[in-house]
């Protein structure tokens, strides 16, 4: 039996250890905001945080998240306003839109190793995450937008985070 | 008599359950299937429109019955359709079609949604209105004429009295239906919502991760399933030893899937399923089995070997696309001449949602939900498979993870299918792998071009000759046949020269071969504006000057009867005065003239019409050592009229990496009939770090609406190596520019 926790709520698991957490959380638990795309880390498309740091999904057997924490696009922010997806929404990021529960939850990682992002640090984090779409140009910046409104709504609200601070 | 009727529907009867009963529905359509079959349908007939319905609580519904795969369509659409109704947005519920032939053409496919049915939705949002207003006369007993929409309302506006849209849905029902000739349309400076930036429609819904795609659909009792097919098109299976793989926890059986009877079209390719209940359990049973293949003669297909064949394929005389004047005669007469020869790879669509459909077959039909550009096609290619009629299939359309032509093509839809069939009833989703997709694609046909001219004494051109060879797309396998796709790009050019003659040369598929964005215009448009980037070079003149000297005196340049897509009568002949429009913007907004090329740093320039816009595009490079970097691409836009500003900005931001990618990195390649690309590790896109900053200008003009989602693609490679020659003198001919610097 694993047990772990998901956006928050304790859940536990009893089938095959080396399932990847992917095909759990669409297949099992049916959060299918995390995409599938490649299957070998390549794309992105699955990004998930697993206590606080990003993760591939689809990589990521079921017993290495055992006692973890994870959390997925649809824990991201309770009402869907983490400063990365009111960035997101602001520049209109998303053109189809697959590929863009991995770019915020990768974005939103950033954010926390990296408040002020430069162009570098961004191609160098974000560039695990394909977009087919090529809405590149915006996700960068959508990251700076989103960096510069955590900079200043920090003292502003005096807390940690929009989402309780999970990332 | 207007052929339309209103009627009033039961719930379950009509858009399947779209509409409440009571519901103003504007019913019944008829729309030409094609552009090309437009010119038979009788255009003094009303063709009403099935899109929009009125609910007695006041919400308008609009119907958006084409694909959502990026460009913004679900949101366009329905605004034409509010705009000419008058009605608030906040107010309006956007609901998506199944596969009817009702709506006309669903295929998502060539850039024509906007081009296709801006006046079919301001028909019906028109239509609409006109009788809201009615029955408003009607009740108040004054004449229409002293009635006015406004925001929701019917006002009368010399009483100041108002109904609000929902209080007259029953009293508009029976009013009689406008004819096509009576329709008033708002004059543009009214618009309310075209031309303005509406937040998509599933932009909320995609940010939180509860967007529905294809890969996200379930049915109650749905399996997974996880098909291994033969790694040679065209080769069958001769047996298999699933024994290992029904061991596999979770595995609930394995089914053959009988492969495609030629042509192989959209018909599933045939192999082995392994049904499970999960998708990972179905591909981890999927690696035990062992299969044996009859290979057949795709086995000795190699792409490097091929890519001669279409070489000498352009080395003898084609079959005639273009011919003006006497290029023959021109070439004898001894002037000077350049000729070249380009080359372009077969290339894998590659969206991020690989193919994937929920299917099931009960009582002889079949329900399916899918990510698919073309319902009606997922209609008739299953019925065929599955030998039932295509109104027995019911088709949902789920948002697409990106599409790129490849949705088009439903075999992935049609295995769910038969899947379904040999199950008994059960609901089954057909996942396909990164793996699936890459190596079982419908591919961008590689192409061969050959161009020869004739030049004067300044270098001008006074004979064009162009031979093209490349496969047919999702034709047979193994047989030689024309392309047909020379009007995209090959004979539809602009340039002022008295003798131009193009051709087309046959060669064979032996994979399958598809459109992907932008189709032929790839391939022609790398070779045409390369070639004339060449003559620009010998003649040692300034690109744009040269290219506004060879696009001559501003005409419509008229080129017969053409075949494919992109390729419209008139108003959307050829005008080299909008072509010409482009390049000054482009020109202007990059400071062309004030750049300059060399030691490393490059400006490359195209412009291209395709479906039916007119693009214009500079990149900058910077080469380093072999190392090439786009820093910025500036481009301009000429699509006529644009409904959602943002959306088409976004579409050429997109388009620019979506070139990029091909330009630089991007190849399939085949060897012993096998891909040897797989996935994102060696089939290489564009990432972030990668992308070029594109700044997008649109053209505002009062033409009508023309494509967007693909004609940014075109002028992106030809335009890079046009840099990279002016950054360091190399000249690149084939794609992708990568192998070529390496």
């Amino acid at each position: 039996m694993i047990r772990l926790k998901v956006n928050g709520s304790a859940r536990q698991f009893d089938g095959e250890p080396d399932m990847p957490l992917l095909w759990y959380l669409r297949d099992v638990i049916e959060l299918t905001g995390t995409k599938y795309g490649c299957g070998i880390a390549q794309c992105g498309a699955c990004t998930v945080h697993i206590d606080g740091k990003a993760a591939r999904a689809c990589i990521t057997p079921m017993k290495e998240v055992a006692g973890k924490s994870v959390v997925t696009i649809e824990g991201l922010s309770v009402k869907g306003d983490h400063p990365v997806q009111r960035a997101w929404r602001e520049l209109n990021v998303p053109q189809c839109g697959y590929c863009q529960s991995g770019q915020m939850m990768q974005a939103a990682a950033l954010l926390k190793e990296k408040p002020k992002p430069t162009d570098k640090d961004i191609y160098d984090v974000m560039s695990g995450n394909i977009c087919r779409c090529g809405t590149y140009q915006r996700i960068r910046a959508a990251v700076k937008l989103a960096a510069n409104s955590r900079n200043h709504a920090r003292p502003a609200t005096g807390t940690a985070d929009q989402n309780g601070g999970r990332v | 008599m207007s052929r339309q009727t209103v009627t009033i529907v039961s719930r379950r009867g009509f858009l399947e359950g779209i509409f409440s009963a009571g519901a103003l529905v504007l019913a019944s359509r008829i729309l030409p299937q094609t552009a090309e079959a437009a010119t038979t349908v009788d255009e003094s007939a009303w063709h009403p429109s099935v899109y929009v319905g009125l609910e007695p609580d006041g919400r308008v519904i609009i119907v958006a019955h084409r694909s959502e795969m990026g460009t913004g369509i679900r949101t366009a659409l329905p605004m034409v359709v509010a705009d000419e109704l008058e009605a608030d947005w906040n107010r309006v519920s956007i609901q998506q079609a199944t596969g009817n032939r009702k709506y006309g053409d669903q295929n998502t496919d060539g850039s024509t949604s906007i081009t296709s049915f801006f006046q079919p939705m301001r028909e019906a949002g028109a239509t609409a209105r006109m009788m809201l207003v009615s029955a408003a006369a009607a009740k108040w007993n004054v004449p229409a004429s002293e009635c006015a929409a406004k925001n929701h309302e019917i006002l009368h506006t010399p009483s100041g009295r108002k109904f609000g849209y929902g209080e007259l849905v029953a009293a508009a029902a029976t009013q009689p239906v406008p004819k096509k000739d009576e329709l008033k349309f708002k004059p543009s400076s009214e618009y309310r919502y075209i031309g303005k930036d509406i937040p998509v429609t599933d932009l909320d819904q995609i940010l939180t991760g509860k967007a529905i795609y294809g890969i996200d659909a379930k049915a109650p009792g749905m399996v997974y399933a996880s098909i291994e097919r033969c790694p040679v098109i065209g080769g069958k299976l001769k047996s298999v030893d699933d024994a290992e793989a029904r061991k596999v926890p979770g595995v609930l059986q394995t089914a053959i899937i009988d492969p495609f009877k030629p042509p192989y079209m959209f018909q599933p390719l045939g192999g082995v399923a392994v049904i499970a209940n999960n998708t990972w359990a179905a591909m981890q049973g999927r690696k035990k089995l062992k299969p044996e293949w009859e290979f057949g003669p795709g086995a000795s297909y190699d792409s490097a070997a091929y890519k001669d064949e279409l070489k000498q394929a352009t080395r003898v005389a084609g079959r005639v696309e273009r011919n003006a004047g006497d290029v023959d005669a021109a070439f004898a007469k001894g002037a000077k001449t350049h000729e070249a020869d380009y080359y372009v790879p077969h290339l894998a669509h590659a969206e991020m949602e690989p193919p994937t459909a929920v299917a099931q077959f009960q009582d002889g039909k079949v329900t399916a939900w899918t990510a698919t550009q073309d319902p009606q096609q997922v209609q008739t290619t299953v019925a065929r498979v599955l030998g039932i009629k295509s109104n027995d299939v019911t088709c949902y359309v789920t948002l697409l993870g990106g599409g790129f032509g490849r949705k088009s093509k439903p075999d992935y839809v049609a295995e769910a299918a038969v899947l379904s069939k040999q199950l008994g009833g059960k609901p089954v989703k057909v996942v396909w792998s990164r793996e699936d997709d890459i190596r079982f694609d419908y591919f961008h046909f590689p192409a061969w071009m050959y161009l020869k001219a004739a030049l004067d004494e300044k270098g001008r051109p006074t004979a064009w000759l162009g031979r093209s060879a490349y496969p047919p797309m999702v034709q047979g396998l193994n047989t030689p046949q024309n392309g047909y796709l020379g009007s995209m790009g090959w004979q539809d050019i602009p340039w002022d020269i008295p003798n131009i003659r193009t051709e087309n040369g046959k060669a064979a598929a032996h994979v399958r071969i598809g459109w992907l964005r932008s189709v032929a215009n790839i391939p022609h448009a790398f070779a045409v504006h390369s070639f004339v980037d060449e003559l620009a070079a010998l003649a040692n003149r300034d690109r744009v000057e040269y290219l506004l000297d060879l696009l001559g005196p501003d005409r419509i340049v008229e080129m017969g009867r053409s075949r494919g897509r992109g390729s419209r009568p008139n108003p959307y002949a050829l005008d080299t005065a909008r072509t010409r429009r482009a390049l000054e913007t482009v020109a202007e907004q990059s400071g062309w003239a004030k750049k300059k090329s060399g030691n490393g740093t490059g400006y490359g320039i195209a412009v291209h019409r395709s479906f039916l816009s007119y693009i214009a595009t500079v990149v900058q490079v910077e080469v380093d050592h072999g190392r090439v970097t786009i820093p910025r691409v500036d481009t301009v836009v000429d699509a006529g009229l644009v409904v959602h500003p943002d959306r088409v900005k976004a579409q050429f931001e997109g388009a620019a990496v979506f070139g990029a990618g091909i330009a630089m990195m991007s190849e399939i390649t085949a060897e012993n009939g096998r891909i040897a690309q797989s996935n994102f590790n060696n089939y290489m896109v564009q990432r972030i770090g990668q992308a070029p900053e594109t700044h997008v200008t649109i053209i505002g003009t009062d033409n009508p609406p023309a494509g967007v989602g693909e004609p940014g693609v075109p002028p992106m490679a030809p335009a890079i190596a046009n840099a990279i020659f002016a950054a360091t003198g190399k000249r690149i001919r084939e794609l992708p520019v990568k192998k070529q610097l390496a």
